[in-house]
């Protein structure tokens, strides 16, 4: 999934066995590691990885395939802004093209205020950098409901909620591309 | 403090979650690309002894996840300025290391942790370093001490969500295992959203949202009270 110039590789092994110290009695067990382009993961990528793990979480139908193991694996080609929202689409059409049971879909998308109060979608590298805040969000299909945010840099109470619901909108269109892309993959087949 | 040897601590109790927070100040060369800026080091650690699904060993991802959610509310709400720590240009500047320890998990870690932080800096006394400019060494003068100058004090909310529909503000360990997500939103005292942390878990609407924010709004003020006090009553050296 690349927008722009941002692109990350995401693989999904599972459900398959899982280690019996890992392994959870009614449920699948998922374990998401996220590796960046350059050195090793730190303590930001295990940040990451637990958004990522809890959003998916809460997708997933864990409870058909209990005592198995679901690893999601991403791999980050380049970054040239929008990271995190990256992930999350890539995790979500990794989970799709895998043909798990999902109770929704999900996508990402990022805002960034700008230091005259425009919001910003999915920024560059360099309109993240001058963006007095940027926020993450993670929106599901079923009502647009937020299902995860994180945010960097400091706004006020209604600059969240118009970010909220300009992500809300922007959604729309990132489930559309998923349609499409599906459609795409299956039609030759 | 509740440290002797640390430049400034603070134990917090909220509830039976205990978290002690102790920061030590070094001297260190400035980055080159940041010439005028210190720098602060949070880590957080949850040892074997606060609770039973803790290990031994290295770091696990919710102690890497709460340093680095520490990390990002020292940053996002400028509590300290970097530029502050600053003692010369390009020469010499602090570096705060501040160590979060949980001592009884009992739930909530984050907002503990960002008060336990926030008390702790409000606790710290530098030493004034000044730059002898015949020799180049910097004098350290134990006597005359300074404050931080703390300029935004967050405080951390944090919500349990159970089933979409039920909020439960200050979850004990027990509420947040049942859980089925968690939302922490950080305020300042200016009323605006320093950190708005959602790591997945069951959807929220917009109107669950506003809700959580104005009453961690309220909360705020509360607890900024309260360490108001607490600092007010230690009596100064």
């Amino acid at each position: 999934v690349s927008p722009g110039d941002t692109s990350v590789l995401a693989g999904l092994y599972g459900p398959a066995e899982a280690k019996v110290s890992k392994e959870l009695p009614d449920r699948a067990a998922l374990e998401v590691l996220l590796r960046p382009k350059v050195g090793l993961p730190g303590v930001l990528e295990r940040s990451r990885e637990q958004l990522l793990r809890q959003t998916c979480e809460a997708v997933i139908l864990g409870v058909l395939h209990p005592r198995t193991a679901i690893s999601l694996v991403l791999q980050v080609l380049s970054d040239a802004g929008s990271l995190l929202s990256c992930c999350l689409n890539a995790a979500c059409m990794a989970l799709l093209d895998a043909g798990l049971p999902l109770n929704a879909l999900f996508c990402g998308v990022t805002c960034a205020l700008q230091p005259d109060g425009t919001i910003l979608l999915d920024p560059t590298a360099r309109q993240e950098q001058e963006a007095r805040a940027i926020l993450t969000f993670a929106i599901a299909s079923n009502e647009r409901k937020v299902l995860m945010t994180t945010t960097k840099g400091s706004c006020s109470v209604e600059e969240m909620q118009q970010c909220l619901a300009a992500a809300q909108r922007a959604a729309t269109t990132i489930f559309q591309f998923y349609r499409d892309s599906v459609r795409r993959r299956y039609s030759k087949s | 403090g509740s440290i002797t040897t640390a430049d400034g601590s603070a134990l917090v109790k909220l509830g039976n979650t205990t978290v002690i927070c102790g920061v030590k100040a070094e001297l260190a060369a400035p980055a080159v690309d940041s010439a005028n800026k210190g720098y602060i080091v949070p880590n957080v650690e949850l040892p074997s002894l606060c609770a039973e699904r803790f290990r031994s060993g290295p770091p696990g991802e919710e102690a890497q996840a709460a340093s680095q959610f520490i990390a990002d509310v020292i940053e996002n709400s400028q509590m300290i300025v970097k530029e502050d720590l600053c003692i010369a240009n390009g020469k010499l500047a602090w570096v705060l290391y501040c160590d979060i320890i949980c001592l009884d998990y009992d739930g909530n870690l984050l907002d503990a942790s960002v008060f336990a932080l926030l008390a702790a800096l409000k606790n710290v006394q530098l030493p004034l370093v000044t730059i002898n400019e015949e020799t180049g060494l910097s004098e350290v003068n134990l006597k005359q001490k300074n404050s931080l100058i703390i300029r935004k004090h967050p405080v951390a909310t944090s919500f349990a969500i159970f089933d979409d529909t039920l909020l439960i503000v200050d979850p004990t360990a027990e509420e947040e295992d049942l859980a089925t997500g968690t939302v922490t939103i950080v305020t300042d005292e200016e009323g605006r959203l320093c950190s708005v942390h959602k790591p997945g878990g069951s959807p929220l609407t917009g109107a669950k949202f506003q809700d959580c924010i104005t009453r961690a709004i309220t909360r705020h003020k509360e607890v900024k009270k309260l360490i108001d006090k607490v600092i007010k009553s230690l009596t100064p050296k």
